[in-house]
């Protein structure tokens, strides 16, 4: 085996401003920016993408002692029905979109990061259409709910093992404003 | 630093007639070479390489080291000497430093260690004294300033018939030494195996820098020149080039979702191609460039549409409740090759625009998923799992033969080399990722790293125009 250490041009451009991900926190606005640059041949543009707005939500989806402030469902491996211990959490979620209307929820599901990214984006999104499926049926509306697929991208455990791949199994529930 | 230069070529046989003859056959070499380098044409019109290449530049750039390792053999390597090239001390071994490296890199050839030794272009060499070190074929050259720019000139030598295979002056300038080089490399590659070389195109890959970093970049297909074509604090998936080569369809979820972007690395000027409600990924341009096969679940679970290079006209193309994704388009741009669970277990199927009709690929193992076929539309590459691992495996079209290429333990997002002859891959190695440059034949293995990042979808880009 021979071996070549190459030095290398690496560009960094902009500094993208860190962020949490977690559902309710806030983030900066960080519109993506576009610099066009040369004519012609390899140069390449660098553009920066990234932040949200975010607004405040009432207290009963984010007050630890209200059930509505429970986001997350999980699922086994290779499944996608919600299991009975999560079903008055959703009820609970369904309860909340009926009564509030001019609220939207966005459900991102997940998988655990084992196989192709693509097939896993496919798998969590049957995760989050199993969810959407469930709050229709209890009273939210079709178009108040959007299921959306981050695959194995967002793992809420980055280990390695089952017991980090079970908590990457799941389907969030984020509300307008989070999203 | 704005300002291009092109690289312009010139055949060299037109200025000197020390070339080959039109029709001279380097059948010589046949003999040394695997039947997959048999030479297709003795002698191309060198007109055909002569288009000009604008390579590019660097910007402001921060350091950081790429590491290239490589491993195994190709069977039968062709030795060769590269001569230190003449003329301009510093450029010379620059672009003979870029050809050596690329020459070797590729496993086809085994390098004669001739540093030292000086040749250029203008001066016959002594073919006893180069057969004694053990080359069949000797190229050497030298890098001279001329108006204002720099001229790298050279000429290929069959030691054994002791003629010339051919040369070229090609104009450059000294941030352009590199890609000198590799024009140099690919035209030797061509001259010697009959094939196209590589040398000169781009890979695009994905580092995350961090939870909330991630970058696409653009590099040359030796990892160097890396830039950034996009930052973002959300994850970046799926980049596949156009045909042309001028732009990246990807998927990016900065909007907390995934939705599909055309990016166009010139200007970086993008458009949202996919952005309904549900997911939107997965995309594989049509051969022709106008439309891009897309899975899109706005209609309900995981489903595969064609949609114009501009977002406008999808066209729902499965059928059916299970996931199909995936979708790599075949040359002939009538056949679609995708992932679909509708068996119980993900597999691999194929179907035709024109008619629909639908073809299971795999059948062995549970999991078998991201087909990608290669431009000559023979080989299938695909990921399969065994035992737990996931690895790259390669279907002969034709035989529908399958051959696992690679022992690692987690390959994902196979793309071919625009020759068809190298495979790359993600895979991971001490819990980081990397890339990985796999001969089709499983003989031959490149890794690229970079030390202190996470590497992954690579894709690698078509011929430079």
């Amino acid at each position: 085996m021979k071996r070549f250490i190459i030095p290398s041009l690496i560009v960094i451009v902009l500094l993208a401003v860190g962020c949490t991900s977690t559902p309710d926190a806030e983030q900066d606005a960080a519109p993506v920016e576009s610099r066009s640059g040369a004519d012609g041949g390899g140069r390449i543009a660098t553009v920066t993408a990234g932040g949200v707005d975010s607004r405040g939500l009432p207290p009963e989806l984010t007050d630890s002692r209200s059930i509505l402030s429970k986001r997350s469902i999980y699922f086994d491996y290779d499944r996608f029905d919600i299991k009975p211990e999560y079903r008055d959490l959703v009820a609970a979620h369904a309860k909340f979109l009926t009564e509030n209307r001019q609220f939207r929820m966005l459900i991102q599901g997940n998988t655990d990061e084992r196989g192709s990214r693509e097939y896993n984006l496919a798998l969590g999104q049957k995760r989050a259409d199993a969810v959407k499926k469930q709050l229709v049926l209890l009273g939210a509306r079709e178009e108040q709910v959007e299921s959306v697929s981050l695959g194995e991208e967002k793992p809420k455990n980055p280990g390695q093992d089952e017991a980090a791949w079970a908590e990457n199994r799941r389907g969030d529930l984020l509300y307008s404003g989070e999203f | 630093m704005n300002s291009l230069i092109p690289v312009e070529f010139r055949n060299y046989l037109s200025l000197q007639p020390l070339g080959a003859p039109e029709g001279y056959n380097s059948s010589f070499f046949s003999g040394n070479l695997p039947p997959m380098f048999r030479p297709l044409l003795s002698l191309r019109g060198l007109g055909l390489i002569a288009s000009s290449v604008v390579a590019f530049l660097c910007l402001s750039p921060a350091r950081a080291e790429l590491t290239f390792e490589f491993s195994g053999a190709g069977a039968n390597q062709i030795p060769i000497a590269i001569a230190d090239f003449g003329g301009d001390f510093g450029s010379a071994r620059a672009v003979t430093s870029v050809v050596r490296g690329d020459l070797e890199r590729s496993g086809v050839f085994r390098l004669t260690d001739v540093s030292g030794l000086s040749l250029t272009e203008a001066t016959n060499p002594a073919f006893e004294e180069w057969k004694n070190l053990g080359a069949d074929a000797l190229a050497a050259g030298s890098v001279r300033p001329g108006g204002g720019r720099l001229e790298a000139r050279f000429q290929l030598y069959d030691i054994a018939r002791q003629t010339a295979l051919g040369g070229e002056a090609l104009t450059t300038s000294p941030n352009m030494l590199r890609a000198a080089g590799h024009r140099i490399a690919d035209f030797i590659y061509e001259k010697l195996t009959g094939e196209r070389g590589v040398f000169s195109t781009r890979i695009a890959y994905v580092v995350k820098g961090g939870a909330t970093r991630y970058e696409l970049h653009i590099a040359d297909a030796d990892g160097q020149n890396a830039q950034a074509a996009l930052i973002s604090r959300e994850p970046i998936i799926s980049p596949v080039w156009s045909p042309d080569g001028s732009r990246l369809a990807y998927v990016s979820f900065e909007d907390k979702k995934p939705i599909i972007y055309v990016h166009s690395l010139v200007n970086g000027r993008r458009v949202v191609v996919a952005n309904f409600k549900g997911s939107n990924s997965a995309p594989a341009w049509s051969p022709d460039g106008s439309k891009l096969a897309v899975t899109l679940s706005k209609d309900g679970g995981s489903q595969i549409y064609l949609i114009n290079a501009d977002g406008s006209g999808a066209q729902r193309l499965s059928t059916g409740s299970s996931i199909n994704t995936e979708a790599s388009f075949a040359p002939d741009g009538q056949t679609l090759y995708f992932t679909s669970d509708r068996g119980g277990s993900p597999q691999i199927y194929s179907t035709r625009l024109d008619s629909g009709e639908v073809r299971r690929m795999t059948f062995e193992g549970s999991y078998n998923v991201s087909p990608r076929v290669s431009p000559d539309g023979r080989t299938m590459a695909f990921i399969t799992r065994s035992e737990g691992a996931f690895r790259l495996a390669a279907m002969d079209l034709a035989s529908r033969q399958i051959q696992v290429l690679s022992d690692s333990e987690k390959d994902e997002s196979p793309s071919f080399a625009p020759n068809n002859r190298m495979i790359l891959i993600a895979t991971e190695i001490g819990g980081r990722g990397v890339l990985s440059a796999v001969s089709v034949d499983g003989r031959f293995k490149q890794r690229l790293s970079i030390p202190a990042g996470d590497v992954r979808e690579p894709a690698w880009g078509p011929y430079r125009r």
